[in-house]
């Protein structure tokens, strides 16, 4: 009889860890999150209603353009998301896309995203550029087309459903040798911007490189993040939301969170391991496991909110 | 027999091009790259790179991985390298010329002109 328990336990361990890729579900209350394996978490369909209607799903790093080896499909694989996220049977009221849109700021290339990007049942799509998308000598493909939300700044705020968005741009003042910058313009807007709300407002912030410093000398991390931290501690429920690095980490801090998100397109080796942050060649079979989607809920109290990663496979 | 007489004159030409070479340019011979910087592994090499004023300085991109690269001055500005492709930039004045890659800003070097 022990024996039989013990082989069901080692059954459950087993298809836990086959679903390993699909990422984890994080249930926030007073501020405290607790993680739950994503499978076990959709094989609780109760434990799922609770987590209350879809509000957005994030996707980032689509890098369209991209054909390299580690993966020769971008298209097909961001088709493969926006797939997904059509299924979806409650649709997310927004999709938010943490930047690197396309690879190499090509007009061909936004073209194409947008083209894709069209066929979402969820038509509000809110933005900030990547580094990717910045690279024209202009600096203009990006806000040609996705300029208007703030005025051609690249930082803006929204409401929706009681929850107050920030997107911030931190690709455009790189300080030579440092990690990416805010700038004194853009935190003096957003100090401004934080001072209008209460502090039972959720907010989600969501910028393209990570604004916390995971990995310095890859620059994975935004050297004045502290001068916006330090302005959002007074808020009951803080989620903090980037692309750039092409995997999940996370961190709690007080009642931040902090996410980073997968990439549609290809993966990036962990922090320092290699000669930088370059595209992950992976079998192709383990390709799908390693990309992904991040969808939001807002957990039954108002102002809580629940990520969930979605790996394509 | 006129194709002969052709190529005997192509190896001709190609002699005395290269007679010429060792005569009047001996460092150009002796340093064949010395205007060229290849990017590979996240890294600018060489790193400085002393050139002559007038000298154009080339940039190419070994990796898998888009460069850019950008002057700290904003005196000149690659677009996004992919792998391969090349980005140049004549620099006709003495002087000490600081660039990074703007997509990975841990990559810096340094072009010293004299």
């Amino acid at each position: 009889m022990s024996d039989d328990q013990s082989l069901l336990s080692r059954r459950n361990a087993l298809k836990c860890m086959a679903y390993g890729g699909a990422g984890t579900l994080f249930a926030l209350s007073g501020g405290v999150f607790t993680p739950i394996d994503l499978a076990m978490a959709a094989s609780d369909k109760q434990g799922a209603a609770k987590l209350g209607k879809p509000l957005f799903v994030q996707i980032s790093d689509t890098h369209i353009g991209f054909n390299k080896e580690a993966n020769p499909d971008v298209r097909g694989t961001l088709t493969q998301t926006i797939d997904i996220v059509n299924g979806m049977s409650d649709q997310p009221a927004l999709i938010i896309h943490t930047g690197d849109i396309t690879h190499l700021s090509k007009p061909a290339e936004f073209d194409l995203a947008q083209q894709l990007f069209t066929r979402l049942r969820t038509t509000e799509m809110h933005t900030v550029p990547g580094e990717h998308d910045t690279t024209d000598a202009t600096v203009s493909e990006y806000f040609n087309r996705f300029g208007k939300a703030s005025d051609n700044k690249g930082y803006y705020s929204f409401d929706h459903a009681g929850v107050h968005f920030i997107g911030l741009i931190n690709v455009l003042q790189f300080k030579p040798g440092g990690l990416g910058t805010l700038g004194a313009d853009q935190i003096a807007w957003v100090t401004a911007d934080l001072k209008r709300r209460s502090a039972s407002t959720p907010i989600v912030v969501f910028a393209h490189m990570p604004l916390w410093t995971i990995y310095e000398p890859w620059g994975w991390g935004t050297g004045d993040a502290d001068q916006l931290m330090s302005q959002l501690r007074r808020f009951g429920s803080v989620t903090v939301l980037n692309g750039h690095i092409h995997q999940i980490v996370q961190k709690v801090e007080g009642n931040m969170t902090f996410h980073t998100a997968r990439s549609t397109s290809y993966p990036q080796p962990v922090a320092g391991v290699g000669s930088g942050p370059g595209p992950l060649k992976v079998p192709a079979d383990q390709l799908a496991g390693m990309l992904g989607i991040t969808s939001v809920s807002v957990v039954k109290h108002p102002s809580s909110l629940a990520l969930n990663d979605t790996a394509l496979a | 027999m006129n194709l002969r007489r052709n190529q005997m004159l192509l190896t001709a030409v190609g002699m005395v091009i290269l007679g010429a070479m060792e005569v009047y340019l001996p460092s150009v011979a002796e340093t064949p790259d010395a205007t060229k910087i290849v990017v590979k592994n996240f890294m600018f090499n060489p790193t400085p790179l002393t050139v002559k004023s007038g000298s154009t300085v080339t940039w190419t991109n070994k990796d898998d991985e888009p460069h850019t690269v950008v002057s700290d001055t904003g005196m000149f500005k690659s677009g996004g390298m992919d792998t391969n492709e090349s980005f140049s930039y004549k620099f006709d004045k003495p002087g000490t010329y600081h660039f990074t890659c703007s997509i990975h800003p841990r990559m810096v070097g340094t072009i010293v002109v004299q």
